[in-house]
């Protein structure tokens, strides 16, 4: 897919503790790709609400009552407005010291998805932290958009970590699927990754097919002109994932986005949502 | 290139449903449980104006919340058996009783759907604002006027306990909002009339209250084209006023929770509950302006509000029925009261006096109308016309002619600016001056729009009329002006539109 000069990384920022690292690792991609970045927040919707529960209409009640949310719903946005333009300007001073030089601020009000949607054809990668502002201290699970987002969006996507440190380290996960098939072809092909050590992992019991289908990824990455080792474990990857990331250091990890069976994953949850999660580092996910 | 594959426009809209749903669950189960308080009443008195059971309007109450829930176009929007459709179908009842009324209401879904499924829910941008709040009007006079009766010709006792009932309503949640108002009001009264043994009517008196879950029957009707005969009218009307109203609604709940909502699919969701409604024994209804009010100020925002309502209402009145029917009529009579002055839009008789004469009369008409006839269909049909006649009558007199009369004294040039359409085709006979001897009559029409055949009679008229005094008549700009004949003009996707309605 063609890539617009302009604005190729997009960086969805919140009031949250992830928005210094995300605009790091924006930076960290923009320099990579010599691209631009655009800062993103979405205001959300509106949730004002009275507190009457009084179930009586007075004269002229809906004139009241329109007035009331209108009054909260303002209130609420005036704030938040200046909050936001506090966190985009605070970013952008991030992204211009890390020698970002095309920065632009994007303020949107609406649903997240809805807007990173409409932006899609000028995005080439989208950078998110793993949790937004509302689900800072529930460590355990991931940010209600996040899921949303790598469900809907056709971009590669970059998860921010808490703290960012210049990636040296890869780990690609790979299943064997179409989309980790694609990500390793987009590695080969992304000035991402040049220069940086990578370590393709196959998990699960080892047999003749995956072994063949790691070796051509495995060539592929090495025809791309990157460093590359193979690894097969035999564990389930929500868990042998981590603990490689752990033992060696890793400071990215790469995989392909979730399988197809939608209802299963809502029932059961799915590997990647649990890789994402406990991974302690940054994770960019391709489609 | 925005593409989507299948795997992510189904997650996308099992997301949106699932925030449709369960976005807002607390205030939603919340509002639904004071909804449904305020519901019960409601219902039992509609039936009441119907003139049929209590259990008929309280059955229809839940069908109707619980479909629109799924169905419906606008979440957080309250429907259930209604004053508005309930005044229709008095007639009916009266003449041919009860399983009339449930065929009718089965046809008036089907017709909803119909209508849904034609995407008629654009028409109604011709309901303009003053017909609406005339409709509103005249919505809450039927509601009073419905509690006449029960304050005429009644034990004594009942008139200090709906002054009791008012005085609750609106004081009580002066001291807290935590508990609807009309529950106390009911408990009050309720009590007050047990305690001291008061005579009263009670809704016991009224028929028969549901005492058990609703269960699906055929109206026992011929299947005749007599039948239809006799309940197509009734259905038309209930169709058109319970998609007016629940449009109506639908545009209030917008503007009170600043989101949208999907007209088309409202009326289809309207059709879809009249129509299951009329098999479980329930009359039909549609969505409530004050209902809705109510439901968005206790929180209620998503679907799960008006679902819970139903199904609390449903909950409340099979279990409690036997308590139910205690409730002395004059406690419903305050409730209703409280409804009907509530629905009543006051500000509007302030603007009588500032608003143009037109707007005051479409409204004053439309409210006439209702009260005098029962049907809010024929209020809003003459109120919509009224509107359109008065629209024209403003718009004819954006039109001017002026005419200039050359050196020779031989030819003259008639210039044309505005609107020439059959409203204003005999002011533009009437502009030109057929005595003047000429040789020459030229007609600009660069700065006219010729509108429909009306104004293209008008204008043979006039070129017959000067060729046979002797004149040659020469028209210009005759093209660019009679471009708006058409039917569809497709103006606003047209680049350069704007210039073809100012200047050619």
């Amino acid at each position: 897919m063609a890539e617009t000069p302009e604005h190729s990384v997009l960086a969805c920022i919140d009031g949250s503790i992830y928005a210094q690292s995300v605009a790091d690792h924006a930076a960290w991609a923009a320099g990579r790709l010599s691209a631009g970045v655009r800062l993103l927040q979405v205001l959300g919707r509106r949730e004002s609400s009275s507190s009457d529960r009084s179930g009586r209409i007075v004269a002229g009640a809906r004139r009241q009552l329109l007035e009331q949310l209108s009054e909260l719903d303002h209130a609420r946005a005036k704030l938040l407005q200046s909050q936001a333009r506090l966190d985009l300007s605070d970013a952008e001073v991030r992204l211009r010291d890390a020698g970002v030089e095309r920065v632009d601020k994007l303020l949107r009000q609406g649903d997240l998805l809805e807007t990173l949607q409409a932006l899609e054809d000028e995005t080439s990668l989208i950078v998110i932290g793993k949790r937004g502002a509302a689900a800072d201290f529930a460590t355990g699970h991931l940010g209600s958009n996040l899921e949303r987002i790598l469900r809907a969006m056709h971009r590669p996507v970059l998860i921010a970590a808490r703290g960012y440190g210049a990636p040296s380290r890869v780990v690609i996960a790979f299943d064997g699927r179409a989309s980790a098939i694609n990500a390793v072809d987009e590695v080969a092909r992304s000035a991402l990754f040049q220069g940086l050590a990578i370590t393709l992992v196959q998990c699960g019991t080892p047999d003749q097919a995956s072994a063949t289908r790691l070796a051509a990824a495995a060539e592929q990455l090495a025809g791309g002109g990157l460093k590359t080792e193979q690894r097969i474990e035999s564990g389930p990857p929500e868990t042998t994932l981590p603990a490689i990331v752990e033992e060696t250091g890793t400071d990215l990890v790469v995989m392909g986005a979730y399988g197809h069976s939608r209802l299963r994953t809502l029932m059961i949850g799915s590997t990647t949502t649990q890789v994402i999660r406990d991974c302690k580092v940054p994770i960019l996910v391709y489609r | 290139m925005a593409h989507y594959d299948m795997a992510a426009r189904d997650w996308f809209a099992l997301d949106h449903l699932r925030s449709e749903w369960f976005g807002n669950v607390r205030n939603d189960l919340i509002a639904g449980l004071v909804v449904a308080l305020a519901l019960i009443p409601e219902a039992i008195a509609f039936s009441i104006i119907a003139g049929v059971d209590p259990k008929v309007g309280l059955y229809a109450s839940f069908s109707i919340a619980v479909l629109c829930a799924l169905t419906g176009g606008r979440p957080g929007m309250i429907s259930a058996a209604t004053a508005a459709t309930a005044v229709l179908m008095v007639d009916l009842v009266r003449d041919h009783g009860l399983q009339y009324l449930l065929a009718a209401t089965i046809m008036a879904g089907v017709l909803q759907i119909a209508a849904g499924i034609l995407r008629l829910g654009r028409a109604m941008r011709f309901v303009s604002r003053s017909v609406m709040t005339g409709f509103v009007n005249a919505l809450a006079i039927l509601i009073f006027m419905a509690q006449v009766p029960e304050m005429i010709g009644v034990p004594l006792a009942t008139y200090p306990l709906i002054a009791l009932g008012l005085a609750i309503l609106y004081l009580f949640p002066y001291l807290t909002k935590a508990v609807p108002a009309p529950l106390v009001c009911i408990l009050v009264i309720t009590g007050i009339a047990l305690y001291y043994g008061l005579e009263l009517r009670t809704v016991g008196d009224m028929g028969d209250l549901p005492d058990a879950l609703p269960v699906f029957m055929l109206p026992d009707i011929p299947l005749t084209l007599e039948t239809l005969e006799i309940i197509l009218p009734y259905s038309v009307g209930v169709a058109v006023v319970g998609l007016l109203e629940s449009l109506m609604t639908a545009s209030i709940v917008d503007e009170l929770t600043d989101t949208a909502s999907d007209r088309n699919r409202e009326c289809v969701g309207q059709g879809v509950a009249n129509f299951c409604t009329g098999f479980i024994g329930g009359m039909a209804g549609c969505a409530m302006i004050g209902q809705s009010i109510i439901n968005v100020q206790s929180g209620g925002r998503g679907r799960l509000s008006t679902f819970c309502a139903g199904v609390f209402l449903l909950i409340l009145v099979v279990f409690l029925g036997e308590y139910v029917s205690l409730i002395p009529m004059a406690a419903l009579v305050a409730i209703m009261i409280m409804v009907s002055v509530g629905t009543f839009s006051w500000a509007s008789l302030r603007k009588l006096r500032e608003q143009p004469l037109s707007a005051g009369v479409v409204m004053v008409a439309t409210v006439v109308t209702v009260v005098a006839t029962h049907n809010l269909a024929i209020g809003v049909g003459l109120g919509v016309l009224l509107s359109g006649i008065f629209f024209a009558a403003k718009i004819a007199q954006i039109f001017r002619v002026t005419s200039t009369l050359s050196a020779d004294g031989a030819t003259r040039r008639y210039r044309v600016e505005g609107q020439v359409f059959f409203a204003s085709a005999d002011d533009f006979v009437a502009a030109f001056d057929f005595a003047e001897v000429l040789e020459r009559v030229e007609i600009d029409l660069t700065q006219a729009h010729i509108w429909d055949v009306s104004s293209v009679a008008a204008l043979d008229t006039v070129v017959l009329k000067f060729r046979r005094e002797g004149a040659e008549v020469v028209l210009i700009g005759l093209n660019a002006a009679s471009e708006t004949i058409v039917d569809k003009l497709a103006v606003h996707d047209k680049p350069g539109a704007s210039d073809l309605l100012s200047a050619h």
